[in-house]
């Protein structure tokens, strides 16, 4: 049984920027006694505030919200990324994010490289990586081009990869940014498909997008993040319908 | 069309994260995760070999002779410093050769680690930002990628030593503690190093500055001997102990008491200052990418 619950997490990010990068200016800006100052003032960003969820097997949860409202922050924090600033989170479950499509991708290696690599990444045994490695293949139709740098590929196909290869892995807990609504409208079809699979396979899913059509396809209950905070929890229709009336300027 | 078959696709194992908050840690709990981040890394060691072996081949990848450009570009550089420094400090090759062969070689293995160990963290900021993987990972890769270009810096040795028939003998076995005094603080100076590196982007030049001071006032292309009383100050130098446990025995003489007793004391000192570094910020490592 899958679960997540994340406990009043609050994530500052310490804003370093300019002198605060440079060991040389903080180490005189501390022998000319502006340390002390700089310290109490350090400036941080709060990209997440005491956010309170709780989700068990079966739970679809879908995060809207403007850029920057704290959506993806929120998904690494769950994916262990982030220690929380404050508060407490638990995972209970095998554990997949899909945070970027290249996630790790090393342009230089090759695909089957990729592939292997992705595949130690998640503690695969040398059997399993084979098999990752034959559905990625046959589901990315790269061909020849498998065993050449990724630095080669076109676009369209390094999309397949990393799309492959991110469904490839079939999580109990799975965290989705919205990048994979990306790619031409044939892979789509056929991507959707495959996403689709995964998805069901996942106990808990968390989707973070812009798109009112993807989140109220999949998922059973949304949350709308603002600021860093939760804005409004609750089912699909009733919360989208108040985030478009808020964010959609009315003709 | 669905080429999909759920049953034959790897599972991923099963696993619970729990996390507190980095600020109401206390030091004893601080000392506990980064020993798990430490163990989990070493568990991971296939992958760490794997990420080390392919940033070899990758930076030799399209050259004909590939990480063998290593053995020979060390190979020239032993022949020429010997043959010029044997002249200006008059010294027997017999002797030199094989002495500032080995010196070099052991030299440059440390100083591309202590440059390399900068960026353990900086270089894989697109993993640790996309997946959650023990931060001893990155410096485990880090020193697998040293000791393979090391390894490939061995022929070199080996050719001086057949050509002076310097062999050293059993004592040569007496440099394996010395190896291992090496690894571990490789492994320190990955975590040291690159957690400062990824707080303060401006470390890398710094350390390198410092690396190449070290150089001349360290005993590797000339020898300590030659200082005579006025080396009193050589002790303060940690490299000079750090080099001379590897270097005297594979040089045919075990080192004194006192180099094993400075080379210890240094890395210890050296380790727990870098644990303690490392157990501190582990949890903000992630933010500072």
């Amino acid at each position: 049984m899958a679960r997540i619950r994340v406990e009043n997490v609050s994530i500052d990010f310490p804003l370093f920027h300019g002198s605060a990068r440079s060991l040389k200016k903080t180490v005189f800006a501390a022998a000319s006694g502006r340390l002390g100052e700089d310290r109490r003032h350090r400036r941080v960003v709060q990209a997440l505030r005491t956010v309170d969820i709780e989700l068990a097997s079966g739970d679809r949860l879908g995060l809207i919200g403007t850029n920057g409202a704290g959506k993806t922050t929120l998904l690494r924090t769950i994916a262990g990324i982030y220690e929380p600033t404050a508060g407490r989170i638990r995972v209970e479950g095998s554990l997949n994010a899909l945070l970027d499509p290249n996630l790790g991708m090393n342009v230089e290696l090759t695909g089957r490289e990729n592939i292997m690599l992705r595949g130690l990444y998640n503690g695969f045994t040398r059997a399993e990586i084979a098999a990752l490695e034959e559905d990625v293949q046959d589901f990315a139709e790269l061909g020849e081009f498998l065993d050449l740098p990724v630095r080669f590929y076109s676009s369209g196909m390094l999309v397949r990869l990393g799309f492959a290869l991110a469904t490839a892995i079939r999580p109990q807990v799975l965290l989705m940014d919205e990048w994979f609504m990306a790619g031409d409208a044939n892979f789509i079809v056929k991507a959707r498909a495959r996403l689709e699979s995964v998805v069901r396979g996942a106990e808990i899913l968390v989707l973070s997008s812009h798109l009112a059509g993807a989140v109220e396809a999949w998922c059973t209950r949304v949350l709308w993040m603002d600021h860093g905070r939760i804005r409004m929890d609750g089912a699909p229709a009733e919360v989208m319908a108040s985030y478009l009336a808020e964010t959609v300027p009315a003709h | 069309m669905d080429s999909l078959s759920p049953d034959t696709l790897p599972r991923l194992r099963t696993s619970t994260l729990d996390i507190g908050a980095d600020s109401e840690l206390t030091h004893a709990h601080r000392q506990i995760l980064a020993s798990t981040d430490v163990v989990n890394g070493l568990k991971l060691w296939r992958l760490g070999c794997t990420l080390a072996w392919l940033d070899i081949k990758l930076k030799y990848r399209g050259s004909m002779l590939g990480p063998f450009w290593l053995t020979i570009s060390t190979g020239v550089m032993v022949a020429a410093m010997g043959a010029l420094y044997g002249t200006l400090f008059h010294m027997d090759l017999k002797t030199y050769l094989p002495f500032v062969a080995l010196s070099l070689v052991l030299w440059n293995a440390l100083s591309a680690l202590v440059s390399e160990a900068c960026s353990t963290f900086t270089q894989s900021e697109g993993t640790i930002r996309s997946i959650r993987m023990p931060f001893f990972l990155h410096a485990f890769r880090v020193v697998v990628r040293s000791v393979i270009s090391l390894a490939h810096n061995v022929p070199v040795i080996m050719a001086v030593f057949g050509l002076y028939s310097s062999w050293p003998g059993a004592v040569g076995m007496l440099s394996l503690p010395g190896f291992a005094i090496w690894l571990i603080d490789a492994f320190a100076a990955c975590l040291l190093l690159g957690s400062f590196c990824a707080r303060f982007r401006d470390i890398p030049p710094i350390v390198s500055s410092v690396m190449q001071i070290a150089f001349y006032v360290t005993p590797v292309i000339w020898r300590a001997e030659q200082l005579g009383r006025k080396g009193w100050w050589l002790p303060f130098n940690p490299f000079d102990a750090l080099l001379e446990v590897v270097r005297a025995p594979l040089l045919g003489s075990a080192p004194s008491a006192s180099v094993w007793a400075l080379a210890s004391c240094y890395s210890v000192a050296f380790c727990t200052v870098s644990w303690l570094l490392f157990a501190r910020v582990r949890g903000r490592l992630a933010y500072w990418m």
